[in-house]
């Protein structure tokens, strides 16, 4: 038999055509007549008592059936820690957080009725900086000791400051480390919160069916998470919460904790279950629902003479705004990775998550590792010029390889973590490195370049699982179902990928369930942390076993011989040393039936399961412990071209090496890279959300928080090496959120060179970069 | 001068005669979603600034959400659901040219007027065209190709 092959292959997504002609369906596409509407009444406040809600005038309006509060849901919530109420309970502690709910039976009236609902406020200082915050110019939550501590060996927060964890890594001798450095350089850093952005703006639908059944239509990263949180929050069972997620428009992390479910649940409930819509506007979406972490980062960097890093110190703070959600495991997978992907052995790292009155922050695109790896690859570059040693060797030098260990004492070997010298090596060529990374052209314009390693692994909890289920039709085409959720790059199509593969069939013959459903899909953990196709990916394989076992079976019978000697391939069941001997897979998939018209067999019905193994929570004295089963190595640069008059710059070329392990689907991979590139570059050269003094946010438009628009990317440059990981399929490695990573801190060191100044922040505007030239503070 | 709360519109969306209940304030955007049930047109910004609501009208690129229903009245609608295997429909499939999909049919739709009333537009002109609207998920890239592709084969 010819084998076939779906891995590897430029395969369109699955759902192309209906997305391109508007028939795929996301969550606020389904109309249903007599659906009631919600909406948000949120603070204009950063930081503030209220003294009082008016619902009276509200209540009066036609339409409106009800006003929710925070007394109807009078406690506090959060996945690490529980610090945040649904709905604000006598104080708000940031710009636009919920107040209050307004149900009506359309949205015009549901919206003009929330405009009058009226909220008095008593103003409270506002933390507006992380300073603010280590000065405690305010105590923004002076319960934390009571806080209950859902994950008690992630979290340790500080009472009476604003600090709401601290992970500490202590890998070494520091003493040493120091003694054996010729040159030390510091280095800060400091990066503003951000958006997520998706286009899809966060939304949920809730309703209560009269048998107490609770109804969850959302938009939605991780479908079992919002079933999980509900039935804690409102202490239902499981069984009575089903959670619906067609295709999602976007997600980046911002899709991930429950909260708009939460609230419509509320609002359900206020109305006798009655089905309802809540829809943020763009505005909410940015000011509402959470954000992307600040960070400062404080690093000391030694090496010796040659170059060797022998020590190294970190200090990173977070921005977690008025609340933690994710912001204190974004802390810790920080400093889980917190050396960049060199190897260093003597580390000392605190990482704390700090209270502000800015957005609350979420999981976003590489889980903290963006912003990490800004302060790292900073420091790299002055450590180069220090040492006067080309970056990019310096780089190649110090690069994690097999027989390291992690910053939290993980053994390193080419399974688990790649080849990160291979990248900057081909890195090196893509980008023409030896031209020099610094060339001046005619007009006081200069061209120049700049790099950035990478490196990642996931931080799931230790038991996490991945499920799937394969059904066949009677024509033997087959069914996927799994838990994993489209949001965009793709997964549905890769897994479909990998069960072709395994099972030797044609991919448009592999139907998959494209919506997720947690009463009729198998339970994945969450679509997140580029971890699906290792996790599901998994249990598909494990499932298409169980379907070959069950075919073969019920082949053996038919063909009269031992299961054994059968394969599975090209929709047959046939004999391994005779081909020409076989049974349709259609045949037998929904059970044999004999010529004179008895059956055997029944239904293949494949299970397949995966569960994260050997992975162990981080020790809270040195960190000591392993939160992901591999990393995904890589290295990026970026080529500018600056105008040395104005500091106007062009993104000329960004380029990226990741080793993928396996490339399932190249253009679509080479896609999803492409466009974490963008995202990074825009967050590199011009998005943050922007606060004023008192905390009110003075960007949540588009019109004003500027995205990368079409013909301002650059010309990507875009490869991949394979060093498998063994125990993932086919050795493919999840990459999905890599491309972000290093592209704001390769675009800081291209500028950085550029215009001959240490430029060690974003947004790099023009002005800020002028600033930094003539030594204005920012 | 009577204020009217509501009433009865008649428009012409994807060439077939349709009628709607609309107050005089609402967006053409809402009423192709809610009440014609022609949700390929996204809501993503409800501000002009994103293009995910684009439709045709007359043949031109509006951003629905910018329009009022009523100001639709006597024109000509098309939706991305009136766009059957139009070219740049099979180019941005073939170019992979999106991934969450939110955003792709507002594009398609501008592409598309774009290739009709620019067949040889050039870089300069594709790019102000292009730039009305947003994309999260790609780096525009593969948009582009699509773009191209359709606009080469105007061309030749
Ligand atoms: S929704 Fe119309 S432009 Fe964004
Ligand atoms: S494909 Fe998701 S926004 Fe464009």
């Amino acid at each position: 038999m010819e084998t076939l092959h779906a891995i590897g292959k430029d395969i369109p997504k699955k759902e192309s055509w209906n997305k391109v002609t508007g028939a795929a369906r996301y969550n606020t596409d389904f109309n249903e007549p007599g659906v009631l509407h919600a909406w948000l009444v949120t603070s204009l406040y950063g930081h503030a008592l209220i003294k009082s809600i008016d619902k009276t005038l509200t209540l009066k309006f036609p339409g409106v059936l009800a006003v929710v509060t925070g007394d109807s849901m009078p406690r506090l919530i959060g996945p690490i820690l529980e610090d945040r109420p649904p709905l604000a309970i006598d104080r708000v502690r940031y710009f636009g957080e919920p107040i209050a709910i307004v149900v009506a039976d359309s949205l015009s009236k549901a919206k003009e009725a929330a405009g009058k609902v009226y909220v008095e406020y008593e103003p409270l200082p506002v933390v507006d900086s992380l300073k603010d915050a280590l000065e405690k110019k305010y105590i923004l939550h002076e319960d934390l000791p009571l806080y209950r501590r859902i994950k008690p060996d992630e979290i340790f927060p500080q009472p009476g400051t604003n600090i709401a964890n601290q992970i500490k890594i202590r890998k070494g001798d520091m003493d040493r480390g120091w003694a054996e450095s010729d040159v030390i350089i510091e280095s800060t850093i400091t990066l503003p919160q951000s958006l997520h952005a998706a286009m899809e703006p966060r939304n949920a639908r809730a309703e209560i069916k009269p048998d107490g059944k609770v109804i969850i239509n959302t938009s939605s990263q991780g479908p079992f998470d919002v079933k999980k949180e509900l039935s804690y929050y409102f202490n239902l069972e499981e069984s009575k919460i089903t959670v619906n997620v067609p295709l999602v428009g976007g997600g980046f992390g911002g899709k991930t904790t429950p909260q708009l479910e939460i609230l419509a649940l509320l609002a359900s409930q206020s109305v006798n279950g009655r089905p309802v819509k809540l829809i943020e506007s763009r505005e909410q979406d940015f000011t509402t629902s959470p954000g992307h972490l600040g960070l400062e980062a404080y690093i000391k960097l030694g090496a010796n003479r040659d170059g060797m890093l022998k020590a190294i110190e970190i200090t990173c703070q977070v921005d977690t705004g008025a609340y933690t959600d994710s912001g204190t495991k974004m802390t810790r997978a920080m400093a889980a990775d917190c050396t960049g992907p060199y190897n260093i052995e003597n580390v000392h790292c605190d990482a704390f998550c700090i209270y502000t009155n800015h957005t609350y922050v979420t999981a976003f695109r590489s889980f903290g590792r963006l912003s990490h790896t800004f302060a790292i690859e900073r420091a790299m570059d002055k450590l180069a010029f220090s040492l006067g040693i080309d970056s990019l060797e310096l780089r190649i030098k110090n690069a994690v390889n097999p027989g390291h260990f992690t910053p939290t004492n993980v053994k390193l070997n080419s399974s688990n973590l790649g080849n990160l010298p291979e990248c900057l090596k081909r890195l090196k060529q893509m980008i023409n490195w030896d031209e020099g990374i610094r060339i001046e052209l005619a007009n006081g314009k200069v061209r120049a370049k700049g790099l950035s390693g990478l490196w990642k692994t996931s931080s799931s909890p230790p038991n996490a699982t991945g499920a799937a289920i394969i059904t066949f039709n009677r024509d033997g085409t087959v069914n996927l179902n799994v838990g994993a959720v489209e949001i965009g790059m793709g997964i549905k199509t890769a897994l479909a990928q990998i069960l072709a593969e395994k099972l030797q069939m044609d991919i448009n013959k592999i139907n998959v369930v494209m919506e997720v459903n947690t009463e009729t899909s198998p339970r994945h953990w969450k679509t997140v942390a580029s971890m699906t196709g290792y996790m599901v990916g998994n249990a598909v394989l494990d499932a298409a076993e169980d379907v070959i076992k069950q075919l073969c079976k019920t082949a053996s019978v038919v063909l009269r011989c031992p299961p054994e000697v059968l394969q599975v391939g090209g929709e047959k069941v046939f004999l391994k040393a005779d081909p020409t001997i076989f049974v349709e897979q259609r045949a037998i998939a929904c059970g044999y039936k004999y010529p004179d018209g008895s059956s055997t067999g029944g239904e293949v019905i494949g299970r397949g399961n995966f569960i994260m193994h050997h992975l162990l929570p981080m020790d809270p004295d040195t960190g000591r412990g392993k939160l992901g089963p591999a990393w995904a190595v890589g290295a990026q640069a970026v080529e500018v071209e600056l105008d040395t008059k104005d500091y106007t710059y062009k993104i000329l070329k960004a380029a990226t090496v990741l080793d993928a392990g396996k490339v399932l689907n190249p253009k679509n991979a080479k896609g999803v890279t492409m466009g974490g590139m963008c995202m990074g570059l825009g967050y590199g050269c011009r998005e943050a959300s922007l606060f004023d003094s008192g905390g009110v946010r003075m960007n949540p438009q588009f019109r004003t928080y500027h995205l990368m628009r079409y013909g301002e990317n650059p010309e990507y440059l875009v490869d991949f090496i394979e060093t498998p990981q063994l125990d993932s399929p086919y050795g493919m490695r999840g990459i999905g959120e890599h491309g972000i990573i290093g592209m704001p801190a390769a675009l800081a060191n291209a500028l950085s060179a550029a215009a001959q100044v240490n430029l060690d922040f974003t947004p790099l505007t023009p002005e800020a970069i002028w600033k930094a030239k003539r030594g204005v503070s920012l | 001068m009577k204020f009217l709360d509501t009433g009865t519109i008649e428009l012409l969306v994807n060439g077939e005669k349709r009628s709607a209940l609309v107050r005089p304030s609402d967006l053409l955007l809402d009423v192709l979603r809610d009440q014609l049930g022609l949700t390929g047109a996204k809501p993503s910004c409800k501000n002009g600034d994103c293009g995910a609501c684009t439709v045709l009208v007359d043949g031109w690129p509006v951003k629905s959400c910018l329009m009022l229903a009523v100001e639709a009245i006597g024109h000509e609608i098309i939706t991305i659901e009136g766009l059957q295997n139009a070219p740049l429909q099979q180019a941005f499939v073939d170019e992979f040219a999106f991934q969450c999909g939110y955003c792709t049919s507002g594009f398609i739709i501008n592409c598309h007027a774009l290739a009709r009333i620019h067949p040889k537009a050039d870089e300069a002109v594709i790019r102000e065209w292009l730039q009305s609207n947003l994309c999260r998920c790609t780096g525009y890239e593969e948009i582009s190709k699509a773009i191209h592709s359709v606009l080469s084969t105007h061309k030749s």
